[in-house]
């Protein structure tokens, strides 16, 4: 077998990263005539409730794509996107990646829909979450025609974060 | 069918991170990470809840010249030129190929064109300090550009990062997504560098150092640096050969 090669260590993408990574607009992940096109909207919050407005969150669904955000000088970001179909036994999901001054390494985490009830219910990673407060915090809130999907990078409500 | 409820480990990031080679989120020395650190326990999801796959990127995505950090203006950055060039490879050592590279850095003088550097060097208006490039069949990459200079910042009294490439990469799934810093041989700076340092592991800290190479070196133009960048392979499980 091949020697295991060792990964290169994560940095923080510090506080200037826009001009080299979100100038150009990726977060429209499908056209505003898709029919299934949802818009997802957030704020990216620091451990004193306070917005974060350097940081850059990703979205990734294998059917749907790739896109990513900064956020502007009130933390906040948002997708057009499309939801993806349940799959595995799990509801439908899009994977999040969180990337900020001060975080050393992207956090890792999941978005689900408010509207899928039942699928919500059943899925395996929501249901081992230990308490409604970490499940509430993967799920994103019908917010008239959005959905809202707040990013709490620490404190009281802090998202639910995996391992990378 | 009873379906046998999932379990989600909790993971100790500071353990974690330390046996891969990687920073702990949870690191004071480096202030920023204070109020953004996560400090509820990670939850590790089994290997098949993870991410699948990744982005790909076509070859319309990138010009070639957005791999030529000198050729952005009417004339040329002031500075030291230089060529980074090495390739990104998979922890499997295989060549991760067609993938996306951006890069952002400060200019000869130490300053950002971000609007919220405002130390007191000059801009260079001959330079962005941007750039992207698709990686080939072997995985290689290669960029021109001017070696960044050092600057200051405010985490701690005369505080001053070392010079340094921010890379952007993205990987075969969507989790070996990484953002890393290059940095140059010898710099004098990185013992007081909490950003540098918040990778515990001297071996590891040494995969983010660049190695100056003679071979890539242009004469009467150009240095040239190599830097290969890894990426893969889960944190928050301990390596197969780290028994």
């Amino acid at each position: 077998m091949a020697a295991r090669l060792e990964p290169t260590p994560s940095q923080t993408v510090g506080p200037f990263f826009s001009f080299g990574l979100t100038t150009r607009a990726a977060n429209e992940l499908v056209s505003a005539d898709d029919a299934r096109a949802v818009e997802v909207v957030g704020t990216v919050f620091d451990g004193s409730g306070r917005p974060v407005p350097d940081a850059m969150v990703e979205v990734w669904a294998q059917e749907v794509g790739w896109g990513r955000c900064g956020t502007d000088v009130d933390g906040r970001y948002g997708f057009r996107v499309a939801k993806p179909a349940a799959a595995d036994g799990q509801a439908p999901h899009l994977d999040v990646l969180v990337f900020a001054r001060g975080l050393l390494k992207p956090v890792l985490t999941r978005m689900y829909f408010p509207d899928e009830v039942d699928a919500n219910a059943a899925d395996p990673v929501l249901a081992a979450l230990a308490d409604d407060d970490g499940r509430g915090t993967l799920v994103a809130t019908a917010d008239g025609d959005t959905v809202r999907f707040d990013l709490r990078l620490q404190g009281d409500g802090q998202t639910t974060f995996f391992a990378l | 069918m009873a379906v046998e409820k999932l379990i989600l480990r909790e993971v100790d990031d500071a353990e974690a991170a330390d046996a891969a080679g990687q920073p702990r989120y949870d690191w004071p020395e480096y202030r920023s990470t204070s109020l953004r650190a996560p400090k509820q326990k990670l939850l590790l999801l089994p290997e098949e809840l993870m991410p699948k796959g990744g982005p790909v990127f076509g070859e319309s995505a990138v010009h070639p010249l957005e791999a030529d950090l000198t050729r952005q203006h009417e004339g040329e950055p002031l500075g030291e030129r230089i060529i980074v060039h090495g390739r990104l490879l998979g922890s499997d050592g295989k060549p991760i190929r067609s993938s996306l590279i951006e890069i952002w850095q400060a200019n000869s003088g130490g300053r950002y064109i971000h609007q919220n550097d405002q130390h007191p060097a000059p801009l260079d208006p001959n330079f962005t300090g941007a750039g992207r490039v698709l990686t080939d069949d072997d995985g290689y990459y290669r960029f021109v550009t001017i070696k960044p200079g050092a600057y200051p910042w405010r985490n701690h009294p005369n505080a001053w990062r070392p010079a340094h490439i921010h890379f952007s990469v993205f990987g075969r799934a969507f989790t070996d997504r990484l953002v890393t810093q290059m940095y140059f041989p010898g710099d004098p700076l990185f013992s007081e560098d909490p950003i540098f340092n918040s990778v515990r592991d001297e071996r590891a800290r040494r995969r983010m150092i660049s190695q100056f190479d003679w071979e890539a070196t242009t004469p009467e133009w150009a240095l040239g640096y190599r830097f290969d960048i890894v990426v893969g392979g889960r944190n928050g499980t301990p390596m197969e050969d780290d028994h």
